[in-house]
């Protein structure tokens, strides 16, 4: 094999040494090339290059302002290739992209005026990083989850000195000013706040609030765990407080499951004092103390109407009536995104008097896992399913295959499933389960509900179309497509 | 601001986390500046606890803004150039200094080795380079670091009685620092050169260039460094890799008093191809000036604040303000770059050369930003590349220098005052733009590229220093 220069000279050209010096490497690793460089033609590259055995008498021509495109290659063809590319490269140039901060002391300084930090970095550096932002006069979204009891203790008793907002930690939606921060969905302004212990509970209400044609001034997402004992609500009565003052809202949402019972007392013992009217939705609880003047809604959608100032809930559509019922199909198959979506359905079966399984068990539901018998919910965003995997809100198709088997098993009468869209989830939920069908008739009926407003990215209007056209039957809201599901199954006894 | 003002909107968010989130706001068109986070260096309970105790002392960080200010408010002077022996105090006979940590003849590199040699030579010691290496083994030799004796020199370093040192003064304190003459580009004696060229160069230097400089740096009353510096800046050098905007700033600068000091013709025109000639000329005027501005740093009682960072081909060196001249060392990394024709990292020496000092105030490497070409050694290179590595050095250090500022970052000052804490707390060493020599020595550069100082000297001295400031 002969290695020859090849030689390319470009007169009154002039690059930088170090851009030449990334152009050799890059087109040295091309076929049938031995050896690259590109050097200004300087009587000293020139000696560099004569050293190497890359120069050639063409080369040897080239002056100081000259470019030196200089290739050891086996045949002309692939030398010609190489000095093409090495060109290409010098002339190609890359949009500059705006340099970002290292840390939130440099992201303050790139934005005077920052607000609100939103923190998602992995739990066990969470505490710190809401600290420091804290420190800093900022309020605070913490979405990450695993942050230690103690931890958010004293992150919102420093918020609460501070006069600051700290939201969650698991907080994963927030409406604040207008703006949709994490797992959020474009929904009107309003007069109505809301007050959750989840996201998807705060997403559910906010979605069929807009629907109705109202609109929401706020929505502050408090972490799952705020009204324990061990938090005390520090977050729930800090957004309580500032909602109160609230010249846009008129009417506050508290959407939570059930809180400790002192803290219950407490919170509603401070509801009783309220300047505006107030909703509370506790998923889950039976009997409690809800003052009088409180509206209690067993359900999201039930919340969302008495906040509107709707009495009945049957002024949202009724929605499809269920499928004629099939003998030996007689189990429902919930399979669910979000843990709240699946709490309800729980609790709206429980109500029809179907004893279920789950996962994440909501009050009167029993623990139960995959190939547990009977009427089955799954909460597949829980722990024990997203380790090393993606949440099914952002990554739906990893609920395919139980959806496949939940169509494939004979004793399941209804698969039952929550689809959330908007910021941050998957851009075409819909498209993803109606890939699995369309469903046959004498199948399972597929029941689905849709999380979401006809402005999200994904359009609920057309979300819907898609399940339909593969005939999935989509209620309402979570709690008719549990009430469709559990009413199913009743008329088939 | 009150809960109520942040209802009231708009809202400005800080995203640290998932960038999805930020993507989704600027979408929104609401104001979002989006973190480029990693995670914190896990670190060992012992330098935990070190670093706790050092961040929460009151005293530390009042001896760090005292030793910041030192560093901000030098003032050096390139004054004059005369004969090691007459400005070095303390440099004498059958001594060599070198560059970096202490070190013995049996692990220096290659390189250094063949500096060691062809120095023996020049000074007399020995009369040929095989009877020089059996003298530099003998144990006659004295070698002692050049920042022991308020020295620096670039790659090997080595200086000794006969070679002149420019020398630079802080007129703010009093200090001087010293540095050879960079002798130009390919076999020289800081790449490990020894033959008879090369000595007959140095001997050049010695009669001709040295005494001459200083001549005209003595009828000019001296140059002040920083506004050069600080145009340099503004014209794409970093003083570490790149000199040539500063190399031909001096020579506009001291050109009319080399003109009026020297008589003969032949002789001016020499020097003044000598150094043009040279890109990297005032890399070794840089040196003595970064050496000059961190010294009176050291005898801040308490600071953490880093006074040196150096090489010797072997081992990685650094001194901490309030600790003296204790060393702490690790080996050195090898460079990552990109080499010349014909070169490749087979041919590499470990990093080596006093050289780091320009980044110990704040240049070189620090000052990326400025000089974005140089960022095309790293990675993606390019503009956006250079602002992430200053933006990453602003992470390690106390502040940002009042007088060189980098135009392409809306005339923000350079990072200065290294600080131990900061650097153990972000797991960031301090990133040096560097030369990369042949290991063979006597060869010369063969790349140019970026290394790193080796973490494990700052740790080593963030436990001395919680040890030492109880």
């Amino acid at each position: 094999m002969t290695w020859t220069p090849f030689n390319r000279v470009r007169r009154g050209a002039y690059f930088d040494s170090v851009a030449l010096m990334r152009a050799a490497a890059r087109i040295e690793a091309m076929p049938g090339i031995a050896a690259a460089s590109l050097m200004m033609g300087a009587d000293a590259n020139k000696a560099m290059l004569r050293d190497a055995g890359l120069l050639n008498h063409e080369g040897e021509t080239a002056g100081p302002n000259d470019l030196i495109v200089a290739v050891t290659a086996d045949t002309a063809r692939h030398a010609e290739a190489a000095c093409d590319a090495g060109e290409a490269e010098l002339a190609g140039s890359r949009p500059t992209s705006r340099s970002r901060a290292r840390s939130l002391s440099g992201a303050v300084e790139d934005l005077p005026g920052a607000n609100l930090a939103l923190i998602s970095v992995p739990g066990v550096y969470a505490a710190a990083q809401a600290r420091a932002a804290l420190a800093r006069g900022l309020h605070v979204m913490v979405f990450s989850d695993n942050v230690s009891f103690a931890d958010e203790r004293a992150l919102k008793e420093l918020a609460r000195g501070s006069g600051l907002l700290l939201m969650g930690p698991d907080c994963g939606t927030a409406l604040i000013a207008g703006v949709a921060l994490g797992f959020a969905n474009e929904v009107r302004r309003g007069d109505i706040g809301i007050i959750a212990a989840s996201g998807t509970g705060l997403q559910e209400v906010a979605c069929l609030v807009d629907r109705l044609g109202h609109g929401i001034s706020h929505g502050i997402g408090v972490g799952g765990r705020d009204l324990s004992a061990k938090i005390g609500g520090l977050a729930t009565f800090a957004a309580f407080d500032a909602l109160e003052r609230d010249a846009a809202t008129r009417h506050i949402v508290i959407v939570s499951k059930p809180p400790a019972p002192e803290v219950a007392r407490a919170l509603f013992a401070r509801l009783a004092t309220c300047a505006k009217t107030v909703t509370v939705c506790i998923l889950g609880a039976r009997t409690l103390d809800i003052p009088a003047g409180v509206r209690a809604a067993h359900t999201l959608a039930e919340a969302a109407a008495m906040a509107c100032g709707i009495a009945e809930t049957k002024k949202i559509a009724a929605g499809p009536a269920a499928p004629a019922r099939q003998s030996g199909r007689r189990f429902v198959r919930g399979l669910f995104a979000g843990g709240t979506l699946a709490a309800e359905a729980q609790l709206v079966l429980l109500d029809a008097g179907l004893a279920v399984a789950s996962n994440a068990p909501a009050p009167g539901a029993v623990h139960g896992a995959i190939g547990t018998a009977g009427h089955l919910v799954l909460d597949l965003g829980a722990g024990e399913f997203t380790i090393g995997r993606p949440h099914p809100m952002i990554a739906p198709a990893m609920r395919n295959a139980l959806i496949a088997a939940a169509l494939a098993d004979p004793a399941v009468s209804v698969v039952l499933i929550d689809l959330v869209i908007g910021h941050g989830a998957h851009e075409d939920p819909a498209g993803i389960v109606a890939g699995l069908g369309p469903f046959p008739m004498d199948g399972p009926a597929v029941i689905a509900s849709v999380t979401g407003t006809d402005r999200d990215p994904q359009n609920r209007a057309r979300q819907g179309a898609i399940l339909r056209a593969a005939n999935v039957t989509v209620a309402d809201s979570n709690s008719a497509a549990s009430a469709l599901a559990a009413a199913r199954i009743v008329a088939a006894r | 601001m009150s809960i109520a003002s942040l209802l009231a909107g708009p809202l400005k968010v800080v995203n640290i986390g998932l960038s999805g989130f930020a993507r989704d706001l600027a979408g929104s068109g609401v104001a979002v500046a989006d973190v480029d986070w990693s995670p914190p260096p896990n670190l060992s309970p012992e330098l935990q606890a070190a670093l706790d105790r050092l961040l929460a002392d009151p005293g530390v960080d009042a001896a760090n803004e005292e030793a910041f200010e030192r560093l901000a408010k030098s003032d050096p002077v390139l004054l004059d150039v005369r004969r090691a022996d007459e400005a070095v105090p303390g440099l004498g006979d059958r001594m060599i200094l070198h560059a970096g940590p202490p070190i013995e003849w049996p692990r220096m590199c290659g390189p250094m080795r063949g500096a060691v040699q062809g120095a023996i030579v020049l000074e007399g010691w020995a009369s040929d380079l095989v009877s020089a290496e059996r003298l530099a083994d003998s144990g006659a030799i004295r070698f002692a670091p050049n920042h022991q004796f308020g020295a620096v020199g670039p790659m090997t370093g080595i200086i000794t009685r006969s070679m002149p040192v420019m020398v630079v003064e802080n007129r703010a304190f009093g200090n001087r620092a010293y540095c050879t003459l960079n002798e130009g580009l390919g076999k020289v004696m800081r790449f490990g050169g020894n033959d008879a060229s090369v000595l007959e160069r140095l001997r050049w230097i010695a009669a001709s260039l040295g005494p001459t400089l200083g001549a005209a740096l003595r009828h000019n009353g001296g140059l002040a460094l920083k506004p050069l510096i600080a145009r340099g800046l503004a014209m794409g050098d970093e003083m570490h890799q790149r000199n040539v905007a500063c190399t031909s700033l001096f020579v506009r600068a001291i050109g009319p008093a080399l003109a009026e000091v020297v008589e003969d013709r032949a002789n001016l025109a020499a020097i003044l191809r000598f150094v043009g000639a040279n890109d990297q000329f005032f890399l070794n005027i840089a040196m003595a000036m970064a050496k000059a501005i961190a010294d009176p740093a050291r005898e801040v009682a308490r600071s953490t604040v880093v006074t040196c960072l150096s090489r010797n081909g072997t081992d990685f060196g650094i001194h901490v303000a309030g600790l003296g001249a204790r060393w702490f060392t690790a080996p050195v990394e090898m460079p990552k770059g990109l080499y010349f024709p014909g070169f490749g990292e087979a041919d590499a020496n470990p990093d080596m050369g006093d050289s780091a000092i320009v980044e110990t105030v704040g240049l070189g490497g620090f000052a990326m930003a400025a000089s974005p070409a140089v960022a095309g050694f790293v990675g993606a290179g390019g503009m956006a590349e250079a602002l992430r590595i200053t933006r990453e050095m602003y992470e390690i250090t106390l502040g940002r220098s009042p007088d060189w500022k980098i135009a392409t970052m809306d005339f923000a000052g350079v990072p200065l005052g290294i600080d131990v804490r900061k650097v153990v707390a972000a797991g960031q060493a301090p990133i040096i733009n560097t030369g990369i020599a042949h290991r063979e020595p006597g060869i010369g550069q063969v790349g140019a590229g970026v290394v790193r100082a080796p973490l494990a000297c700052f740790h080593a001295a963030l436990l001395a220093c919680a040890a030492e400031y109880r």
